[in-house]
């Protein structure tokens, strides 16, 4: 006993480096290490992003604190940042965009996996994937183009004509404002609901849909009070994923928003976003001050989808493990 | 049947009726946006579109030439920076790491996948553009290739590990080293799902605009070289679509028609590449 624990240590390093050796003569390590040095600098771009975006933002976090976020004045000129109206616009027009999409989205997905045959639900999936692809700066067209002239002729007059009294459809129809621009979101991210609650219903296993047929219940209630309840948690996870989109989008938002710092219970009035102050005023920053004000903002825009995302990501894989789990194989 | 019943058969009937009104909803989308682009661009796209400079304001015809080489060099770029690092860190992450290591590059993938466009477009501004005090191709080529290495990776590796083990181990066993079966018979076995994540990357930045206001910028002329603003197709579509000239609208109907085409069929390429299967039957 005692004379092997004195000879593998003595053993050990040597044979180490000659098995390196004749390792690093097949290339092995060196493939390793190059490898390695592209994942690494994948970590590092991350880190230095996150850094970037802290160490850029230290002049208005010293100046404002919090106050930064909950002041609404914003001038350049002295050197006044407040963000509340851009996080106000940035919230409103993404709730807008839930409101209108969820429903839609989620009903679309319980047909594709409810009740559309394999064939025709692949089929839309493609399309819909399709949808998915198209750039925003797309759907910004389309939005300056055919949905703020419809609101402003016929959508928002007939809101106003019906549930004016509420304070929300109140006010002159421009067109453009937080209803557009929540509507055009709608319609970016209602794809990612349904791929993704699709994804989700089709994990539920068979036998969860049998037993609520079994026990006589009609096919709407098998789906409603026992396949949608199994899938629940990774449907959440789309819609959060959907949010943490809308939050994030600029071309579309910008494009019909009408860039207007203002915070009003009106729909319709224009109004301004995080992502579309950036993109406007970011390469015109007038100070120092101003600039470091904007990546505040970004840096808000990405802690914001970063948690977003994250809990997504952790609804759905916890469904779709459930679904894993209990069905059987 | 009992009144209950009926209701019941009733309501399923309905709601299940609604569900597939949804879905009609929301792919005749799809349909509405192509029939639009192809309508509106259609009439006013021509020959001069590909092959003009864009015309002075006030002055009608001209084309979007420039553009259209601007995102051509800039999607090069983006390829060439993009492809290698997700290419080569899946390989790490599939053949060579231990778990703690794959983890903090897998996440570090998907938090830079979630960070929203306009947050990458500064990260570029002040890592490419500030410290050189020009705009410039390069730093709008970098920004883009940021956004393709997540979404390479973290697909390439899936497929690379979707390769079955008993290739890795025919191939040690006939005394291959490891890189070598890497290279000659994991990497060939899965290139049709790393070709389909490259080209699905590569569209997905194709028409990605944020990123590039604040690198590539614009241009209404040539851009020689790879150190000057450029023009490029999604951010002309942009700028023209609200200006407030006809003439400015017509060219960004064109030009959105051009880059939503070139993204449609490379995802349909795509996903057709994909859908011939991985060439190994699967163990």
């Amino acid at each position: 006993m005692a004379t092997t624990t004195t000879t593998v240590p003595s053993a050990g390093p040597v044979a180490g480096w000659r098995s390196f050796l004749s390792r690093l003569r097949q290339g092995d390590e060196i493939a390793q290490m190059i490898t390695f040095l592209f994942a690494a600098s994948v970590v590092l771009l991350t880190l230095l992003l996150v850094f970037v975006l802290w160490q850029g933002s230290i002049l208005p976090r010293h100046k404002f604190g919090f106050n930064f976020f909950r002041t609404s004045v914003w001038d350049p000129i002295f050197d006044q940042f407040g963000a509340l109206p851009f996080i106000y616009g940035t919230l409103v027009t993404s709730a807008v965009s839930l409101f209108v999409a969820v429903p839609l989205g989620i009903g679309a997905a319980i047909f594709l996996a409810e009740l559309a045959p394999a064939r025709v639900s692949d089929a839309l999936e493609f399309f819909i994937d399709l949808l998915a692809a198209v750039p925003s700066v797309i759907y910004g067209v389309l939005g300056v183009f055919i949905v703020v002239p419809l609101m402003r002729s016929y959508i928002q007059p007939a809101l106003q004509n019906t549930l004016g009294f509420f304070p929300l459809f109140k006010g002159p129809a421009y067109g453009i404002g937080f209803l557009t621009a929540g509507i055009v979101l709608a319609i970016m991210v209602i794809p990612y609901i349904i791929s993704v609650s699709r994804e989700v219903l089709l994990s539920v296993p068979r036998d969860q849909r049998e037993a609520a047929l079994s026990l006589g219940s009609t096919r709407w209630e098998s789906t409603w009070k026992v396949v949608v309840p199994f899938a629940r948690p990774g449907i959440f996870g789309s819609v959060f994923l959907a949010l943490a989109r809308a939050l994030g989008e600029t071309m579309a938002v910008t494009m019909v928003i009408g860039n207007t710092p203002t915070i009003s219970a009106s729909l319709f009035s224009p109004g301004y976003s995080i992502a579309a102050v950036i993109a406007n005023e970011l390469t015109e920053a007038s100070s120092n001050l101003h600039y470091q004000s904007l990546i505040e903002l970004g840096l808000a825009l990405f802690l914001l989808t970063f948690i977003l995302n994250g809990i997504a990501r952790l609804l759905i894989v916890a469904t779709s493990q459930r679904g894993r789990r209990t069905g059987h194989t | 049947m009992s009144p209950g019943l009926r209701w019941r058969k009733f309501v399923s009937g309905f709601m299940l009726t609604m569900t597939g009104v949804c879905a009609l909803v929301s792919v005749s989308v799809l349909f509405l946006i192509l029939g639009y682009l192809v309508y509106h661009g259609g009439t006013s796209i021509s020959w001069n579109f590909f092959t003009k400079l864009p015309a002075p304001v006030g002055e009608s015809g001209g084309g979007m030439a420039n553009a259209i080489v601007g995102s051509g060099k800039l999607l090069l770029l983006a390829t060439l920076f993009g492809v290698p690092v997700g290419f080569l860190g899946a390989i790490y992450l599939a053949e060579f790491s231990g778990g703690t290591t794959a983890f903090v590059v897998r996440y570090a993938a998907d938090l830079l996948n979630g960070v929203p466009s306009i947050v990458i477009g500064m990260f570029a501004y002040s890592l490419a553009v500030l410290p050189f005090k020009h705009f410039s191709t390069l730093a709008g080529g970098f920004a883009l290739g940021l956004m393709m290495i997540p979404i390479t990776l973290r697909s390439t590796e899936e497929f690379l590990r979707s390769v079955p083990n008993a290739l890795r181990e025919a191939s040690m066993a006939l005394g291959a080293s490891k890189w070598k079966t890497i290279a000659s018979v994991i990497v060939p076995a899965a290139y049709r799902g790393i070709l389909t994540a490259i080209l699905l990357a590569f569209a997905r930045v194709a028409g990605e605009t944020a990123p590039l206001l604040f690198t590539a910028l614009g241009n209404s002329f040539w851009s020689p070289g790879w150190n000057q603003p450029t023009a490029s197709l999604p951010v002309m579509i942009f700028t023209y679509a609200i200006a407030p000239y006809d003439d400015w609208h017509r060219q960004a109907w064109a030009a959105g028609l051009v880059l939503l085409g070139l993204i449609l069929v490379i995802n349909i390429v795509a996903r057709a590449i994909l859908s011939r299967g991985i060439a190994v039957p699967r163990a």
